[in-house]
């Protein structure tokens, strides 16, 4: 029971930064219907931005911990947000009215870009962080001594990761930008008729689905206390099986899926084994796609012809 | 007709431009992480953030006088005629390729070399079936790699078998594989089928890193039987000549059946399937077998392709099968254009050869592979030295 509900808490952790980067994949996809390959770099890149500011203020003595922290979310925000910019108006914006696959390969190339150009600015090997939330609560303790923890870092993640997701449904269902998203993702060129600058609410999707990945980038690096250029590979797999999961294309199906994603890795390493715990995430998107592709909560498409 | 204002408004867009660039820029180029008696420290290196900014500045600024991306676009594809002259090029090519050895050019490193870019030739032909000619993009073309590469060091070291016996096995297995994950993603549509067939390769990669007593793990299967000619084995000397001279035997093999099928009504099914499934399907083409047919086909050329791989290594571990492979050889395929073998040619000797000559590009040759394959897509999307005429067509009597 008690090593039952220490995988809980990690596996809830784990969804929680899975659903936010799958965000960025379901509102994309729901707008333009493109996997943005690149996405899990943008993760990345937040995770790096932020290390290099908490290295450089809180390592320097400049600010305190607190503040560095806040620091660091705003300017990986900033940054990866830029990314997300112009990664769609440079390598996507002009492939708009291309095949389904051009998109891709482009997203592909962005990706292998992006990786090796961290890469080689900042080096090949891991960039350890100090840990700087300290504090855990332990809740409940077993007769052989393990305990339950958990931890302040792991509050905070849920609480951010909680405070975004409502934000960001309230920004969809309540404000006239919301409303023109939504409008684009019925129905792209009838909102263009309708005079919506469509052009402008693609890149404001790209821009919104990039500053979550990099709030999750934040989290992690602050989390797992280290950083590489690879860490983007396998996030944005994990994290688009779970749009995949919850229904591509469906916000609350995205974080449903995250928070499910990471819940089965979680299980999985703690009762299965570690080693493969990588095969549970891709195997679950080969099983999804073939038995309900729409997903958990999406709506089944048929193909038009 | 530039006017005055005009330029006013390029110098405000290339500030713009210059202001973004160092936003993306100014942590991750400007301020590199160093290890500094242990502990992290940031290491601002300004000038190279300078020059970074400057160089997006001036571009922006060139890309508005001479207007970048306007390059031409492709002529219509110029039929027979065409086809004949690249068989010929093709043809030539590769007799001086045979006859290199002989001449003062040749050494062991050029032979190498070659050697190498031969290889992904073949893996490029191999992919090109199932993206160039059947349009199913796959991500996941390492795994069939490393297939052919374990499945003939396995057989080689735990079965004594020679590079010749073993190698029908690979490309069986490999073709068997192939059809039982076939059978199961192909119905998939075109984007998930990517990322599908890119998971299969990844969960292949754990396992051969994590089944330590059959593949030894991380640490790879040494030993590996350097290949025969029949029963007669080579020293290390002669042995470059016969690896190079068996690769151009299988890059010729691979690009004659590439050739021919294009001619065969399978060849013409995987073209109707990648053109327009719906309509192949309605014209009676029987989607999933032409698919799979596809996709086991390529299997065996990147089987053979790791076979090769392996038996000139002398030692494969899992490390040389991961997705930066399956993205080079796709972006060789991309780049060839998607049509005749000899775009692959040209395209592998440029993204592989190129990096292997200088040394020093080799760090960035992976940035420039990203940026190529964002670039083509954009510009071309068929490919660089595209030529790809059609199959058939029809003589009109004058």
């Amino acid at each position: 029971m008690e090593y039952f509900l220490q995988q809980f808490i990690n596996g809830l952790t784990l969804g929680s930064v899975y659903a936010l980067i799958a965000i960025g994949y379901t509102m994309v996809y729901g707008i333009i219907g493109m996997i943005n390959f690149a996405h899990g770099e943008l993760y990345m890149i937040g995770a790096f931005v932020a290390v290099i500011t908490l290295v450089g203020l809180s390592g320097g003595g400049v600010l305190g911990a607190p503040l560095a922290i806040f620091a660091a979310f705003l300017c990986a925000v900033a940054v990866t947000a830029a990314y997300g910019y112009v990664a769609e108006r440079l390598a996507y914006r002009p492939l708009r009215n291309s095949s389904r696959i051009a998109p891709l390969i482009s997203a592909i190339g962005v990706s292998v870009l992006l990786q090796n150009y961290v890469r080689l600015a900042q080096g090949p090997r891991a960039k350890p962080l100090p840990p700087l939330i300290h504090g855990q609560y332990t809740l409940m303790e077993r007769a052989d001594g393990f305990t339950v923890t958990l931890s302040n870092i792991q509050i905070a993640i849920f609480v951010v990761a909680a405070v975004l997701m409502i934000g960001l449904t309230l920004l969809i269902h309540k404000t006239p930008l919301g409303r023109a998203q939504r409008a684009c993702e019925q129905d792209i060129k009838m909102a263009a008729l309708l005079g919506i600058p469509v052009g402008r609410i693609i890149s404001l999707t790209f821009v919104l689905g990039a500053a979550l990945a990099a709030v999750a980038g934040v989290m992690v690096a602050l989390y797992y206390g280290v950083v590489d250029f690879f860490i983007g590979f396998l996030a944005g797999m994990k994290a688009f099986t779970a749009a995949v999961l919850g229904g591509i294309g469906s916000l609350p199906g995205a974080m449903l899926g995250g928070i499910l994603l990471g819940l089965i890795e979680a299980f999985w390493s703690g009762y299965v084994g570690a080693e493969y715990k990588d095969v549970a995430a891709f195997l679950i998107l080969i099983l999804v796609l073939l038995v309900r592709p729409q997903g958990l909560l999406g709506r089944p498409v048929a193909d038009k012809i | 007709m530039k006017s005055s204002l005009d330029l006013k408004k390029l110098f405000g867009e290339a500030v713009l431009a210059a202001l973004i660039a160092l936003v993306l820029f100014v942590h991750l180029l400007g301020m590199p992480m160093a290890e500094k008696d242990g502990a992290l420290v940031v290491a601002p290196e300004w000038r190279r953030l300078s020059l970074a900014v400057g160089a997006v500045f001036i571009g922006r600024i060139l890309i508005g006088l001479f207007g970048l991306f306007r390059l031409p676009q492709p002529k219509p594809p110029n039929l027979a005629s065409d086809q004949k002259l690249y068989n010929g090029i093709m043809l030539g090519l590769l007799m001086a390729l045979c006859l290199l050895p002989f001449t003062p050019f040749s050494s062991r490193y050029v032979l190498d070399t070659l050697t190498l870019i031969f290889t992904y030739m073949v893996l490029a032909c191999g992919l090109n079936i199932v993206v160039g000619m059947t349009g199913l993009l796959d991500l996941g073309f390492v795994a069939f790699y490393a297939i052919g590469a374990y499945t003939f060091s396995l057989l080689a070291v735990k079965g004594g078998f020679s590079f010749w016996q073993a190698l029908p096995f690979a490309m069986m297995l490999a073709a068997l594989i192939a059809f039982v994950i076939g059978l199961i993603v192909l119905r998939l549509r075109g984007d998930y089928l990517a990322i599908v067939t890119l998971g299969f390769a990844e969960i292949l990669r754990i396992f051969l890193l994590n089944w330590v007593s059959l593949t030894n793990g991380a640490n790879g299967i040494t030993g590996i039987p350097r290949p025969t000619f029949f029963t007669f084995g080579f020293d290390p000397a002669s042995r470059v000549f016969y690896l190079y001279y068996l690769a151009i035997f299988f890059f010729t093999a691979v690009a004659l059946l590439v050739m021919r099928l294009r001619r065969l009504p399978l060849g013409r099914a995987f073209e109707a399937v990648r053109e327009d499934e719906l309509a192949a399907s309605a014209m009676g083409i029987p989607l999933a077998r032409a698919k799979l047919a596809a996709y086991m086909l390529s299997a065996c050329c990147g089987a053979l392709a790791g076979a090769f791989f392996a038996t000139r290594q002398g030692f494969v571990s899992p490390e040389s099968f991961t997705f930066t492979e399956s993205g080079l050889v796709l972006a060789i395929v991309v780049l060839a254009g998607m049509g005749h073998p000899l775009g692959l040619m040209l395209a592998a000797a440029f993204l592989v050869g190129l990096p292997e000559v200088f040394r020093e590009l080799q760090d960035y040759r992976l940035i420039a592979f990203g940026a190529g394959m964002v670039l083509i897509m954009i510009w071309r999307p068929q490919g660089l030295f595209s030529r790809r005429p059609p199959a058939v067509t029809l003589k009109m009597e004058t």
